[in-house]
């Protein structure tokens, strides 16, 4: 097998200097919304005591998600040993770092009292999952700097596979952490339940690998690296089982539900009669998200084309917010069922939701908080691999996979 | 608004002061010479730390909660400076109301077979196994020793994750920038708060609430705030006396509010 | 949090800054005191003033978790007590926000730019304080209340 060599991302400075100025604006409109949020309060944007959490948490929660994610193509190549993989493991950890970094900046810039971030930080309640998430994230960044460390370094070689066990060990928590901070809700309807934990690390692993795809494929074809056919299909196949498994949650996940006789209702709010979030379920989640993808990447033709197993991407990637803003939002919408049996008149004033479904409507200010996490993301990502060696020089089938070159030529 | 409270108030610390501890069931009066006696009653202001000897508690009798009175809601609004909330200018005015701080709600529930409807106030049901203060990150949401479940905004950041928690609706997230507060009860952008059954008054040894007193003013009795560590109290003997019930009893959160005829 | 720059900084800046020196040289207790604000005619604070000066922060850190934790009120040092003492009057005798430009708190947090949020939830005015007096009596009945007097000065008692 030849040696891999990594170099610098080499485009030609004006792109490079025009992407960064792109993100850099992006994230500017990000933090005035935030600050905006900041100094009004949040009655500016839709949320409101009954839908507590919205369009901010969506993205990072999806963002936080995608990154342990990200974080799986490094571990498939030393703890699982796939040597076709190994190339990939360093943009692994620094996009996985990146997309930590981004979501979890739009989750403070979201509290009530950001300037409080060192309370937060201080003060632990160990048993809040919140407070074991912040010990899992901050672990999660330090880990993966490690693990870059031992990628990148000879010297660190050596403690690659223990470290990148660690870390996948890590992750695993990570997003078990951050699906619990949902499935332990027991007071509402649509979670309370433990299935959440590990729908959401299938999640990650289909979210961070569709994010990985794409970042990979754009920045080697900005570069003109050649990414070879054997290399993308592999890749597509295991966003394919990944997405795959995503589905088979989502069904057990609502067949748990439908069992129990008392979730019947908030289960026909989200799978029948919800307005805009069973259209979400059904159009963003199910189709977009999981059977559309699907069908791309099993195509016996379109699955070869790089331009559609990058599309198959982005439709996980919009499939999965629509997917986080029926979990975090829809969930919210639904009334609490405080007196079974019985049917809620009046709660409170009239704009004081009790027995109906909340309105929430997205203000402009949460979504470019939360495009501009996303921007803080990919910020990260290319100024890391344009000062550093993250990216392979090339990824052609006979670079990485000379085995299966010894194959097809005997 | 007050205007020459100032007085007044330190007078009163001084008095507070030299009096420490020893003011619980003694009476005393004197009257400060040349001054006008009011007939006021001062109680004593706590001064050892609030032991779980105590269990402070509400027993809501659905039957007597009469439908359309808002006496209660109206009563907390007053007392902890709720009707001091002002809707931001461009606020949209129904989502405000569900935007602005609220503690206590007057519900009305119909039953779907019978068709009975009962009305009743639901505000933080203080629970013993609080929900609430298991998930928040910092311990900001705590439960006081004598089994009041509150928010310490000094170290509350705003995460709203409590109220993600609660299986009442009971906190309030302040959306707004809050101009005018009364020092009974501070309150500010970007907190969580709740019902804290009027605090403010069991510390000055004042035992009671103000949605139990209004509603006992309005001839209908409906809430009867008490002791629920006290087996001869009022509370005790009322629970005692009629079965009750917690809203989402299968929770099992040993609630300090209970419920007759719900 | 965004602060509004004071745009009398100046102004307070330099007065304070007279203030400390005059108070350094000839040690002036209460220099700081607003005028017309009941600690004026006090002759020190709850604890000497050079304590108060470098202490206060943590009096009512401290007091503030015995109150909010234990629910221990009867302490000299809450912070409704510096309010209700330290807050000056304007002309109609109305009182003026201790975090108001040039008043108790702000003038020297200004100084010496220390942030200053405790008015971000507490009341800046004594405001409904006379709850106490009004409802305790309201409610002597409910029992283990204990009477105190009224102290002096309970003129202009209104609402």
């Amino acid at each position: 097998m030849k040696r891999i060599v990594y170099r610098e991302w080499r485009i030609a400075p004006e792109r490079y200097w025009g992407i960064l100025a792109i993100l850099a604006g992006v994230i500017a409109i990000g933090g005035a919304a935030a600050l905006y949020m900041e100094h009004e309060g949040h009655w500016v944007t839709g949320m409101t005591n009954s839908v507590v959490w919205g369009m901010p948490h969506v993205f990072a929660v999806f963002l936080i998600v995608a990154a342990s994610g990200a974080l799986n193509v490094a571990s498939i190549g030393t703890v699982f040993g796939k040597r076709l993989y190994k190339p990939l493991g360093r943009l692994s950890g620094l996009l996985a770092s990146a997309l930590l970094v981004g979501g979890l900046l739009v989750l403070v810039l979201d509290l009530g009292r950001p300037d409080r971030l060192v309370v937060a930080m201080t003060t632990y309640n160990f048993s809040s999952i919140f407070a074991w998430n912040i010990f899992l994230y901050t672990g999660f960044l330090i880990i993966t700097v490690g693990y870059l460390w031992t990628m990148a370094e000879r010297k660190g070689n050596p403690f690659m596979r223990p470290v990148g066990t660690f870390a996948f060990l890590w992750r695993l928590a990570l997003t078990t952490g951050t699906g619990s901070i949902f499935g332990f809700l027991v007071g509402r309807q649509a979670y309370d339940t433990a299935i959440l934990a590990p729908m959401f690390v299938v999640m990650s692993f289909a979210y961070g690998l569709a994010v990985y795809i794409l970042v990979l494929m754009f920045s080697f074809h900005l570069d003109e690296r050649p990414i070879g056919e054997r290399m993308l299909k592999r890749l597509k196949n295991l966003l394919a089982l990944f997405v795959g498994a995503v589905l088979y949650f989502t069904l057990v996940y609502h067949l748990t539900k439908l069992y129990g006789a008392k979730y019947s209702d908030v289960e026909s709010f989200i799978l029948v009669n919800g307005g805009i979030y069973t259209f979400l379920f059904w159009f963003g989640w199910v189709l977009v998200g999981g059977l559309v993808p699907l069908g791309i990447l099993y195509h016996p033709e379109r699955s070869k084309s790089a331009s559609w197993v990058a599309a198959a991407c982005g439709f996980v990637i919009v499939g999965g917010l629509a997917a986080l803003y029926v979990i975090i939002i829809g969930s919210q919408a639904y009334p609490l069922e405080m007196f079974p049996g019985q049917t809620v008149i009046e709660f409170g004033l009239p704009g004081d939701i009790g027995g109906t479904v909340a309105g929430y409507a997205p203000s402009f200010p949460e979504i470019l908080l939360g495009i501009g996490g996303v921007g803080v993301a990919m910020l990260i990502t290319a100024v890391g691999i344009r000062v550093l060696q993250f990216l392979p020089e090339s990824l052609a089938d006979q670079d990485v996979d000379p085995h299966a070159m010894a194959r097809s030529a005997g | 608004m007050t205007d020459t409270h100032n007085d007044k108030e330190t007078a009163v610390d001084n008095g507070r002061r030299t009096f420490l501890g020893g003011a619980v069931g003694v009476s005393a009066a004197a009257v400060a010479p040349g001054l006008v006696l009011h007939e006021l009653a001062q109680a004593a202001p706590r001064t050892e730390p609030v032991t779980d000897l105590h269990r402070w508690g509400l027993l809501i009798d659905t039957a007597k909660c009469a439908d359309g009175c808002r006496a209660c809601v109206e009563a907390c609004e007053q007392e902890n400076g709720l009707n001091l909330q002002t809707r931001p200018e461009g606020a949209d005015p129904l989502k405000w109301e569900d935007q602005r701080a609220v503690w206590i709600r007057k519900v009305k529930v119909q039953d779907n077979i019978s068709g009975h409807v009962t009305n009743l106030p639901l505000m933080c049901q203080h629970c013993a196994n609080p929900p609430c203060v298991d998930v928040c990150p910092t311990g900001a949401s705590f439960k006081r020793a004598d089994g009041i479940v509150m928010v310490d905004r000094h170290t509350c950041i705003g995460c709203r994750y409590c109220m993600m928690a609660c299986p009442y609706k009971a906190r309030s997230f302040i959306h707004e920038k809050v101009a005018e507060k009364l020092t009974r009860a501070p309150r500010g952008k970007g907190c969580v708060e709740s019902c804290n059954l009027c605090v403010h008054r069991l510390d000055e040894g004042d035992l009671s609430v103000a949605c139990a007193d209004a509603c006992t003013e309005q001839g209908h009795g409906a809430i009867l705030f008490g002791d629920l560590k006290d087996p001869n109290g009022p509370l005790r003997q009322a629970l005692r006396a009629q079965p009750s019930r917690q809203v989402r009893e299968n929770l099992g959160l040993n609630t300090g509010v209970r419920y007759a005829g719900l | 949090m965004a602060r509004a720059m004071h745009h009398g900084g100046l102004v307070v800046f330099g007065l304070a800054g007279a203030l400390w020196a005059l108070a350094a040289q000839a040690e002036v207790v209460g220099g700081f005191v607003v005028e017309g604000s009941k600690a004026a005619g006090l002759e020190n604070c709850v604890e000497p003033t050079e304590y108060m000066r470098r202490n206060h922060m943590e009096l009512i850190r401290h007091q503030r978790d015995a109150t909010v934790h234990d629910g221990i009120r009867s302490t000299k040092h809450s912070l409704a007590g510096c309010v209700s003492c330290h807050a000056g009057v304007d002309d109609r005798q109305q009182p003026i926000p201790i975090n108001a430009d040039g008043q108790f708190c702000e003038a020297c947090h200004d100084y010496t730019a220390v942030t200053l949020n405790c008015f971000d939830c507490h009341a800046t005015i004594p405001e409904g304080s006379d709850w106490n007096q009004a409802t305790a009596a309201a409610h002597a009945h409910m029992g283990l209340t204990g009477l105190i007097t009224e102290g002096t000065g309970s003129e202009g008692q209104s609402k």
